[in-house]
């Protein structure tokens, strides 16, 4: 069985809402160094299926092409 | 003349659009989800809710169900689809329409009339452009945007049908959008102008007794297309 780990994000120039939000909270903390924050979405899947099938996934389903990119880790067992 | 109206599993706002539809003297059913036969049906129209949770995107899942494939035939022979709200975010998963509908700027699910310019034409809405209508939103996702080069094509084109804006029709400086939409894009449609989408419920003001009835045009406006296509 194969595992991967997969990291959506929004593209470059696309607004990320919680990410803004997140990045104003953090400086209202005090912590001024921040100098930006993206927040996207973390996919464990694991199965009979091959790298060629989650990318597949990845762009029909999982992530949505039109705004956002993903990175697939195969993660060694 | 009959609209479907498709029940997703998670669509709540089925019984608005057929008491809009009926209200105005049109026959209106239901579709379920899993049919695979849109034959009986003139228009139809995609509620607003939360398809399948809204689990991964809104309407990331509710793209796969297996009416959606009708939908996708049936607007592609030049069938009228509306989309309202979670509608418009199912055809944009679908690739119906382009662009996608992120969170609102500002994260708050926003409940409330809006005013909207009529920017545009399409088989669904055909008022003098200009004209300002009171129209209530209801939605967490509702920020449309798109790649540059899409924005030019939908301005080219003239398929941006509907903008927020303020109560006297103008755009307010830095933004007429409560949720921070690209160009104050509230709906639009596809290039043949058969397949419209937007993120205000016309639906909840078409019965005066919801207190309004500027979403009215939306539906009479389709029946009179298809009477003048068929002559």
């Amino acid at each position: 069985m194969a595992r991967y780990e997969i990291f959506v994000t929004y593209k470059t120039g696309i607004f990320d809402p919680p990410g803004a939000t997140a990045e104003r909270a953090l400086a209202n903390l005090g912590y001024e160094g921040v100098e930006s924050v993206q927040i996207g979405k973390f996919i464990r899947l694991a199965g009979d299926v091959d790298l060629a099938q989650v990318t597949e996934m990845c762009e029909k389903l999982l992530a949505n092409p039109v705004i956002e990119d993903f990175r697939i880790e195969t993660v060694e067992e | 003349m009959r609209f479907g109206v498709v029940i997703f599993p998670g669509s709540n706002c089925e019984q608005d659009v057929i008491h809009a539809a009926r209200y105005l003297g049109f026959d209106a059913e239901f579709v379920w989800h899993g049919d695979t036969d849109l034959s009986g049906y003139d228009a139809v129209v995609l509620p607003g809710g939360f398809s399948y949770g809204d689990y991964i995107r809104c309407g990331a899942v509710a793209r796969f169900s297996l009416v959606m494939n009708e939908v996708v035939r049936f607007a592609e022979k030049g069938g009228p689809v509306l989309g309202i709200c979670n509608g418009f975010q199912i055809l944009t998963e679908a690739h119906l329409l382009p662009g996608a509908l992120l969170r609102n700027q500002g994260l708050k699910f926003i409940c409330k009339p809006v005013n909207l310019r009529v920017d545009g034409s399409c088989d669904w809405l055909d008022l003098p452009l200009g004209s300002v209508l009171e129209v209530p939103i209801n939605h967490n996702e509702g920020n449309f945007t798109c790649d540059a080069e899409t924005l030019e094509r939908l301005n080219d084109n003239g398929q941006v049908i509907v903008r927020y804006c303020e109560a006297d029709g103008s755009s307010a400086e830095g933004g007429s959008a409560p949720n921070g939409a690209i160009d104050d894009i509230a709906g639009i449609c596809n290039e043949r102008g058969n397949v419209f989408g937007l993120m205000p419920h016309p639906e909840r003001v078409v019965d005066p007794i919801s207190g309004g009835t500027d979403g009215q045009p939306f539906f009479t406006t389709i029946v009179r297309t298809l009477a003048e296509v068929a002559g």
